[in-house]
C-alpha cells in the first residue's frame, strides 16, 4: 500500500492508505484523529470540515493520496498546545452544543471564515456556514459565538 | 380496529424493553460504599487537633468526594444533546451546597438500575422522572457532610450550613471543606428519605442560572467520545448491508469475491430471525478501516428474496388516504353532539384535508456500536463488552441478555455519548449487527452503518393524513370539531405514533367533539421522532383553528382562549395532563412579546400556535413574509414556554432554539418516501436540510410556575409549523395543508 507523508496539526505523519481513501477515514481509523466526523460522506453535511493549507475542506470527499506532503489542521490542532481559539472559547462561553457532534465541523470552518474575515456580518457568516449542517439546530449560538469570537479577538489585538 | 390508544401509555412506555426500577427505597440501595479510608487511624485525635480527613468516598451512588476537592456526580440518563447530562447534575450540587466549579460530572460507570435508577431517557420525561431522586441524592449527601462537620467542628448540627462545597457555622466564620469531611461524611448515617428537606426555590444558587453543558470542552477540542469515535486494541470496521426492502430474505452473495478485497478481513452471510428491531438477514464486512468496508460493499452482489419484504408505496397510501370520508370505521373518541352541531344550518360548518410525510431521524452520527464478544473456557463464561450510544441502556442490555443468554455479569456496556438521536437510538438491531460480527470474527468490531444504510433503516416518523371538519356557530364559537386521521398499521394494528389521543387539544376541550382512525397497511416501520404524534397533529389541529378563525372572522388568539375554557386540569390528579390556566399563559404571553395585532407590511404575516404534550404548555408565534417567487422567510419565532421551574437557562434556551429550528427543517424541505418497499431518499442530496442561513431569531420567554419541573427536548417541536403555516396565510392568502412546503412551489 503506498505511504504518504501529510503534515497534521503541525507533526509530520506517514499514513499507510490506498490513495482513494478518503482524509476523512485516514484521520480517523488509521491516525486516531476522531475529532473530525463522518456525517454523510458526500461533502453536504460539513462534519469532516479540515483545513488543507489553512482553507476549509470536506476531508470525506479529499483522496488521501491528493493531500501528501501538504500542511492538514484538524479539531484537535486548532488550540496553540493549552490556550484555545478563540472560538472555541467562545463555543464554550454560549454553550453553543448540543449533542455536539456537528460542532468540530462548525468550529473548522469558522475558523476559516476568521481567517480571511475578521469582523464578519451576519450575511457573512450565513454564506461560509451554509455548507455546515446542525441537526440540532443550534445556527443562532453558532452566529452569537462566533461573533463573540471575532469581538474578543479584536480586544486582545487592541491590549 | 384497536382501542383508544391511552396517551400515558405511550408517552409513558418503555424504551425497548427497559427494566423498570421504581424510585423504590433509593437511598438504601445506594447508600454508602468503598472502604472508611484514613479516618479511622485519625479518629481519636480529632478533638485535640485538626484530623487528617483528606480522602475519596462515595457518599452515594450518585456523589463522591476526591481528595483534591473535586465532587464526581454522576449522569444516569443518557446523552444526546438535550443537556441532561449537565442539568440533573445541577440538581443535586443545588441540594449539597456544592460549588458548580467544583463538579466533575461522569457518565455512570455501569448499567446497573438497582444501583441508579432508570438509566434511559426519552419523552421528554427524564427531569421530570429524576427531579425528586436528584433532589435526595443531593441532599442527603449535605446531611453527611453536615453530620462529619459536626463532629469535626463540635458543633450542633443545626447550627451549620453547607454553600461552596464547605460547611460554615452560621455563628461565625469557621468552616470546613467538603474535601476534608469527605471520609468522614461516608460513615454517617444516611439520612431517612422522610427526613430530608429541600431547599426552598428563593435560596436556589445553581438551579435557574446558565451553565455551559459539562462536555462543553471536550466537544470544542475535538475529544468528545461519541459512540462512532471508539476505538479498541485489535479491533475491526464493519459494515452490515440489509435488503432495500425491509424483510428481504438473503438468498445468495457473492462474499467469496468480497473477501479477496483490498483491506476486507471477512465477509459474512448472516441470518437474521426476521425481527426488523433484533436481527434481519444481511451480509457483514470485517475489514481494518471504515472506507474499506464500505468500498467493499459496493461491490457486493446479493440476491433476495422478497417474498414476504415491504412493498409499501407512498402514492398508493396517499390515493387511499383521498377516499376517505369525514369519519372513520374507528371512533376512538367521541364527546357531546358532534352531528347535530355540524347538521345545524345556522353553523357555518368548513372541512380540509391535511397531509404529512415520512421523516428520518437524521441523527448526525450515524447508527453504530462497538462490540467485543469473548467465549467462555472452562470455568470462564461468555463475556460481551460493548461501546454503545443508546438511550437506554438498560433496554437494550435486557435485548443483549435474552438474545445471547447471558446473565448481568456477562455484560459490560460503556453508554457512549450520541451525536443526536431525537428517538431513534431505542431499538437495538445495530447492536444485535455488531455482536454478530464480533462472534464471528472472534474481534472487537465496530459497525457503522453508512448515511444511506441510517436513512434506509429508519424507524421513521410516519407519514399520514387527516381530515378535519368544524362548526363555528354564528356569534362566532366553536360547535364542534371532528377530526379522522388516516394513518397506518403495521400487521393489523395500528401504529403506536399514530391515531387519536384523549386528552389533545382540541379534542379535550370541545364540549363536541370526534375523533377516529382509519389505517393503512405499511411495513416499513416506524418509531418516535422528537415529539411523536404532537408533530403532526399540532401542524393540523393547529391550522385548523385558525382556518375556524378566518372561516368565523374571529381573532386567532381570543377564539384559543375561548376554546380553553376555565381554568383547570383536563385530567383532575394528573398534573402531566394539560391545564387549561397554564395554556391561556403561554398564549397571552407568546401573544403579547411576539407584538399579535401588529400591523404587517404586505407580504409578510404573524401566526400563533399552541400546543400541549410532554407536560409542557408551548405557544409560538411567527413572523413571516413570502415573496412573489414563493420565498419564504421566517424573520422571527416568539415561543412563550411554561415547563415549571427552568433548571439549566442555557440549555432550555437551547433546546427551544433548536426545536424550533429543527421543527422548520422538517417543515421546509423533509420528506421520505417510499416505492415497492423501497425508500427513495438515501443522503442529503436527497432529503433538504434547513441551513444556517434560513434560521430565524427566536425569542423564548418562560413561565416557571410552581409546578415539578418537566422536560424541554420535544415539546418547543410542534407548535412551529401550524404557526409559520399560519402566518404563511396571514402573508399570502394561500392555505399550506401539506409538509414539506418544498412540494408547495415554496422556497426558504
Ligand atoms: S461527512 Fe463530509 S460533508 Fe458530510
Ligand atoms: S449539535 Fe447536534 S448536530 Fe449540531
Amino acid at each position: 500500500m503506498p505511504k504518504f507523508s501529510i503534515t497534521v496539526n503541525g507533526a509530520d505523519a506517514q499514513v499507510d492508505a490506498p490513495d482513494d481513501m478518503p482524509l476523512l477515514w485516514a484521520l480517523r481509523d488509521l491516525m486516531g484523529l476522531t475529532g473530525s466526523k463522518y456525517g454523510c460522506g458526500i461533502g453536504q453535511c460539513g462534519a469532516c470540515t479540515v483545513h488543507l493549507n489553512g482553507a476549509p475542506v470536506r476531508s470525506c470527499l479529499l483522496p488521501v493520496g491528493q493531500v501528501s506532503g501538504q500542511a492538514i489542521t484538524t479539531i484537535e490542532g486548532l488550540a496553540d498546545g493549552d490556550a484555545l481559539h478563540a472560538l472555541q472559547q467562545a463555543w464554550i462561553e454560549k454553550d453553543v452544543a448540543q449533542c455536539g457532534y456537528c460542532q468540530s465541523g462548525q468550529i473548522m470552518s469558522a475558523a476559516a471564515l476568521l481567517q480571511s474575515n475578521p469582523e464578519p456580518t451576519d450575511a457573512d457568516i450565513d454564506a461560509a456556514m451554509a455548507g455546515n449542517y446542525c441537526r440540532c439546530g443550534t445556527y443562532i449560538r453558532i452566529r452569537e459565538a462566533i461573533h463573540a469570537a471575532a469581538m474578543s479577538v479584536d480586544a486582545a489585538a487592541a491590549k | 380496529m384497536s382501542a383508544l390508544i391511552d396517551p400515558r401509555r405511550v408517552l409513558d412506555a418503555p424504551l425497548v424493553s427497559s427494566e423498570q426500577t421504581t424510585r423504590r427505597d433509593f437511598l438504601k440501595i445506594s447508600g454508602v460504599m468503598g472502604g472508611g479510608l484514613m479516618l479511622a487511624a485519625a479518629v481519636p485525635g480529632w478533638t485535640q487537633t485538626t484530623p487528617q480527613l483528606v480522602g475519596g468516598g462515595d457518599l452515594n451512588a450518585y456523589v463522591q468526594i476526591k481528595p483534591d476537592g473535586s465532587i464526581v456526580i454522576y449522569s444516569g440518563s443518557p446523552e444526546m444533546g438535550q443537556g441532561i447530562a449537565t442539568s440533573l447534575p445541577m440538581i443535586v450540587a443545588e441540594e449539597m451546597g456544592a460549588d458548580w466549579a467544583d463538579v466533575v460530572v461522569q457518565q455512570t460507570p455501569e448499567v446497573n438500575t438497582e444501583r441508579y435508577g432508570r438509566q434511559s431517557t426519552g419523552g421528554s420525561y427524564t427531569v421530570y422522572l429524576n427531579w425528586q431522586l436528584m433532589r435526595e441524592m443531593g441532599a442527603s449527601a449535605r446531611e453527611m457532610l453536615i453530620s462529619a462537620a459536626a463532629i469535626v467542628m463540635e458543633l450542633p448540627r443545626d447550627e451549620l450550613q453547607a454553600e461552596d462545597s464547605r460547611v460554615r457555622h452560621l455563628f461565625s466564620n469557621r468552616s470546613r471543606s467538603f474535601a476534608e469531611l469527605a471520609s468522614l461524611a461516608q460513615d454517617q448515617p444516611i439520612p431517612a428519605k422522610a427526613d430530608l428537606v429541600f431547599r426552598a426555590r428563593e435560596d436556589y444558587r445553581i438551579i435557574g442560572t446558565s451553565k455551559s453543558q459539562v462536555d462543553s470542552f471536550d466537544i470544542v477540542t475535538g475529544q468528545g467520545d461519541f459512540g462512532i469515535d471508539t476505538r479498541v486494541p485489535n479491533m475491526l470496521y464493519g459494515s452490515y448491508t440489509k435488503c432495500p426492502a425491509v424483510g428481504g430474505k438473503i438468498v445468495e452473495a457473492n462474499i467469496e469475491d468480497i473477501k479477496t478485497l483490498p483491506g476486507v478481513v471477512d465477509a459474512y452471510i448472516v441470518r437474521g430471525n426476521g425481527n426488523v428491531r433484533e436481527l434481519l438477514d444481511g451480509v457483514g464486512i470485517v475489514g481494518t478501516s471504515t472506507w474499506a468496508v464500505f468500498t467493499a460493499r459496493k461491490a457486493l452482489q446479493i440476491r433476495w428474496d422478497e417474498s414476504q419484504a415491504s412493498k409499501d408505496s407512498w402514492t398508493d397510501f396517499a390515493e387511499f388516504a383521498e377516499k376517505q370520508g369525514d369519519t372513520g370505521a374507528a371512533v376512538l373518541f367521541e364527546q357531546g353532539d358532534v352531528d347535530t352541531a355540524l347538521q345545524d344550518p345556522s353553523n357555518t360548518v368548513i372541512s380540509s384535508f391535511y397531509e404529512y410525510p415520512y421523516l428520518t431521524h437524521l441523527c448526525l452520527e450515524p447508527m453504530n456500536c462497538t462490540a467485543h464478544f469473548q467465549p467462555g473456557k472452562a470455568g470462564v463464561k461468555d463475556h460481551l463488552e460493548m461501546w454503545l450510544p443508546t438511550q437506554s441502556g438498560p433496554g437494550f442490555k435486557t435485548l443483549a441478555q435474552q438474545r445471547y443468554g447471558l446473565d448481568a455479569d456477562q455484560l459490560s456496556i460503556h453508554v457512549k455519548r450520541m451525536g443526536g438521536s431525537f428517538g431513534r437510538r431505542t431499538s437495538g438491531e445495530y447492536m444485535c449487527e455488531a455482536i454478530e460480527l464480533s462472534k464471528l470474527s472472534g474481534r472487537p468490531v465496530k459497525l457503522t452503518w453508512s448515511r444511506e444504510d441510517s436513512m434506509r433503516h429508519d424507524y421513521f416518523r410516519e407519514g399520514g393524513f387527516c381530515r378535519l371538519r368544524g362548526a363555528m356557530t354564528a356569534d362566532g364559537k366553536l360547535a364542534a370539531w371532528e377530526e379522522h386521521t388516516i394513518g397506518t398499521a403495521v400487521g393489523s394494528e395500528p401504529s403506536r405514533w399514530t391515531g387519536v389521543r384523549a386528552g389533545s387539544f382540541p379534542l379535550a376541550t370541545s364540549a363536541h367533539a370526534r375523533g377516529s382512525l382509519t389505517t393503512f397497511r405499511m411495513d416499513t416501520p416506524s418509531g418516535p421522532w422528537r415529539a411523536p404524534f404532537s408533530n403532526t397533529h399540532a401542524f393540523v389541529s393547529q391550522c385548523f383553528i385558525h382556518e375556524l378563525a378566518e372561516a368565523a372572522g374571529r381573532d386567532h388568539v381570543e377564539l384559543l382562549i375561548e376554546m380553553m375554557g376555565e381554568p383547570r386540569w383536563l385530567e383532575p390528579g394528573n398534573f402531566r395532563a394539560m391545564n387549561t390556566g397554564r395554556a391561556v399563559g403561554v398564549i397571552k404571553l407568546a401573544a403579547e412579546k411576539g407584538g399579535w395585532g401588529r400591523p404587517m407590511p404586505a407580504g409578510r404575516g404573524l401566526g400563533i400556535a399552541f400546543y400541549f404534550c410532554h407536560a409542557a404548555h408551548v405557544a409560538e408565534l411567527a413572523e413571516v413574509s413570502v415573496d412573489d417567487e414563493g420565498k419564504v422567510t421566517v424573520h422571527k419565532v416568539t415561543a412563550a414556554v411554561d415547563v415549571g421551574p427552568i433548571i439549566n437557562r442555557s440549555g432550555a434556551l437551547n433546546q427551544v432554539q433548536g426545536s424550533i429550528i429543527d421543527g422548520y427543517s422538517a417543515m421546509a424541505g423533509q420528506k421520505i418516501t417510499m416505492e415497492n418497499g423501497r425508500i427513495q431518499q438515501t443522503n442529503l442530496d436527497q432529503y433538504p436540510v434547513l441551513r444556517i442561513d434560513a434560521a430565524p431569531q427566536v425569542d423564548v420567554h418562560f413561565i416557571e410556575s410552581d409546578f415539578d419541573p418537566t422536560g424541554l427536548g420535544e415539546p418547543g417541536l410542534p407548535p412551529l409549523a401550524p404557526a409559520v403555516a399560519n402566518a404563511m396565510f396571514v402573508a399570502t392568502g394561500r392555505r399550506v395543508r401539506a409538509m414539506p412546503l418544498f412540494d408547495q412551489g415554496f422556497s426558504v
